[in-house]
């Protein structure tokens, strides 16, 4: 073993106590972190692919524009063709035409404003969840049968039930009236109270007879096997517009402008707290090394003396916080993965966040993951504190004297 | 070529309102294989001269060489240097390194060198037997007597065959049996490795095995005698 290795651990075990003392305090910030962050990420993780596989998906193919204007007349032409194309290319995905329009929803007694969907019964299951919370009745089949599913606030709104007609009142692709009569089959309940109140869906064919849009729909929706798979398959999806159309694919983030700022948000309120943190261990370990390196001014000038240079000195004091570093490091993580780990077998309910589960159809009760990026964040920031806090002692050593330095005791 | 050449070092140190000066327009000149004592009351500056000699303090104005190189103004890195590759220093202090054994305060230097394991053990084994502590290699410096801590400082200093020993006060702690051995142990160094030696001692004993023997007090020379090994 190096001598000046050999130092810093014998050193290390001088005063066990007051090493392990903030050994200890690493530990713990370095298990709360991982703890934390892994929590907040699998809370991300499950935050967004549930919001997404309500009803956004991964990606969707619009006209330009279509995103923020929604106009009836920004189409995507000959949807269900280029819907078929894509899904033959790409076997992977999961692929689903819909058409878009605002129509008036009448019962017998109540009259409501909603968006009217068009899909793709046989393909709408794979992109969405929708069809599959039905709570009543069953999802719309078929190409053209005019048939409805409404959410369950729009079903209590209405006064209505399974068989009951609704009359849509809306305008078509060419600004004429376009009416229809639809007989209610099912309800679904997301329990996101917008979606259930706003949203009904018809067979596209139906849709795109009632508003006379000539084969075209509004938006393609894709869904990755994962998120990662879905940014890395974008790029192919964009290659396989067809040739001279200016279709657009929209990724998730901008479908969903709203999702990615409460992440942010969420994680820069996180993270200040987290730094504080990281401060009082980085302060703790600052009071430990200078003080280690001030009782020790004696044997340094012995050191010193016998020919150790003041560069190797510094290095000592650092090594010794590295080795102080990395034993914190594995401990917290080993600790941190072993309780994430915990709540990853029996779950984690998280008083308070009931409003934030609702808001993003979270889970009450979410099981933690810890990924490597959750795990070695955490304690690797609290690492890179703790050598930047025993460097000023470290440095300190430059400008000891030997002679000064043995006289001291 | 000199081993030692001081001309006209003066230090002086600030004590309250008293200047004190600890030396004193010193100038002297060992030769190489030189065995020569310094002797002075206590405070006459001995530890001073030995620390300027060694580089560790930085006399006020004067020259220090160290084998004709002028050390003075050597930078900390160059100096640390110079102690590691050539001079050996047995501190009036004990001051051994407490969290290492008597075998490893005694290869410390070695280590710092890069002298090989092997080799290391060797010769540090060899001269604890040399300075009689056999059998002791593995205690800390708390577990051994204040004799035995000032051997294992003295084997630390000579172990790596420094062409320059400089040792303060090194039998302070020895009855006169063990002196006598350090002493013999000095002289065979002197005599068969040419190794030049500077001792700080009250000590008439060790001073009878000097072949130099240099006076002090209040941090001037006031005597510089050439004596023959009784
Ligand atoms: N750091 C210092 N600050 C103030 N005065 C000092 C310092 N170092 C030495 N002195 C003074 O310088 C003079 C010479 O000291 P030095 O240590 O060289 O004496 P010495 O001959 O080694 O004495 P001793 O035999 O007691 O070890 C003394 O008067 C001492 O008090
Ligand atoms: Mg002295």
């Amino acid at each position: 073993m190096n001598i000046v290795m050999r130092l810093a651990w014998r050193n290390l075990w001088r005063h066990q106590r007051r090493t392990w003392l903030t050994v200890g305090a690493m530990m713990f910030a370095n298990t709360l972190l991982v703890f934390m962050i892994s929590m907040q990420f699998s809370m991300y993780g499950l935050m967004i692919e549930n919001t997404l596989k309500l009803f956004t998906g991964h990606m969707q193919i619009q006209a330009p524009g279509y995103k923020d204007d929604q106009k009836m007349r920004q189409t995507v032409a000959d949807i269900v063709p280029l819907a078929a194309s894509l899904r033959a290319e790409f076997p992977d995905e999961k692929i689903a035409a819909r058409g878009q329009a605002f129509a008036l929803a009448s019962s017998e007694d109540r009259s409501y404003g909603i968006g009217i969907f068009g899909v793709e019964p046989e393909f709408e299951p794979q992109v969405s969840s929708i069809p599959g919370l039905i709570k009543e009745g069953r999802y719309v089949r078929g190409k053209n049968a005019t048939e409805i599913v409404v959410g369950a606030v729009l079903a209590r709104n209405l006064r209505v039930g399974i068989g009951d007609e609704l009359t849509l009142l809306g305008s078509g692709l060419d600004g004429s009236f376009a009416a229809a009569v639809v007989t209610i089959v099912g309800i679904f309940d997301s329990g996101v109270v917008d979606v259930d109140r706003n949203i009904a869906q018809i067979p596209l064919g139906a849709f795109q007879d009632i508003f006379f849009m000539d084969g075209a729909g509004h938006q393609v929706v894709i869904s990755a096997p994962t998120l990662d798979a879905a940014a890395a398959v974008l790029p192919k999806i964009v290659a396989a517009m067809p040739p001279g159309s200016d279709l657009v694919v929209h990724d998730w983030d901008a479908l969903q402008p709203g999702l990615k700022q409460a992440i942010k948000a969420d994680m820069s309120s996180a993270f200040f707290m987290y730094g504080i943190l990281v401060i009082l261990v980085a302060f703790s370990v600052l009071n430990t090394q200078l003080m280690s390196v001030l009782e020790r001014t004696h044997e340094f000038g012995i050191v010193m003396s016998l020919g150790l240079k003041p560069g190797q000195l510094g290095r000592l004091v650092m090594l010794e916080t590295t080795l102080l570093g990395l034993i914190g490091f594995v401990l917290g993580a080993i600790g941190g993965v072993l309780l994430t780990s915990y709540f990853g077998v029996n779950g984690l309910s998280i008083p308070g966040m009931e409003e934030m589960a609702a808001n993003f159809n979270l889970p009450t009760r979410v099981y933690l993951e810890a990924t490597p990026l959750s795990v070695v964040i955490g304690p690797s920031v609290v690492f890179l504190f703790t050598l930047l806090a025993a460097a000023y002692p470290a440095l300190r050593l430059y400008k000891l004297h030997p002679v000064e330095a043995m006289r001291t005791n | 070529m000199a081993a030692v050449r001081c001309v006209d070092l003066c230090k002086t140190y600030r004590q309250g309102d008293q200047d004190i000066k600890a030396l004193d327009h010193v100038s002297i000149e060992i030769e190489p294989g030189g065995f020569v004592c310094l002797s002075a009351p206590s405070g006459g500056g001995k530890t001073t001269l030995l620390n300027a000699i060694g580089g560790l303090d930085m006399p006020d104005s004067g020259e220090v060489w160290v084998a004709d190189r002028r050390i003075d103004q050597l930078s900390k890195g160059a100096l640390a240097e110079l102690r590691l590759s050539s001079i050996g220093f047995v501190f009036q202090a004990y001051n051994l390194i407490p969290v290492l054994t008597a075998r490893e305060n005694i290869e410390f230097v070695m280590q710092v060198q890069g002298v090989p394991a092997a080799e290391r053990a060797k010769k540090s084994m060899a001269i604890l037997e040399e300075v009689g502590l056999k059998g002791l290699e593995d205690r800390r410096p708390a577990e051994m007597s204040g004799g035995q801590q000032q051997r294992v400082a003295v084997a630390r200093a000579i172990v790596s065959r420094p062409a320059l020993v400089l040792a303060d006060e090194p039998t302070a702690n020895l009855d006169s049996k063990t002196s006598d051995e350090l002493m013999t142990l000095f002289t065979e160094l002197n005599e068969h490795h040419n190794t030049t030696f500077v001792i700080a001692t009250h000590d008439q004993r060790v001073m009878g095995y000097a072949k130099r023997l240099i006076r002090m007090l209040d941090g001037r020379i006031v005597d510089d005698i050439e004596q023959h090994a009784a």
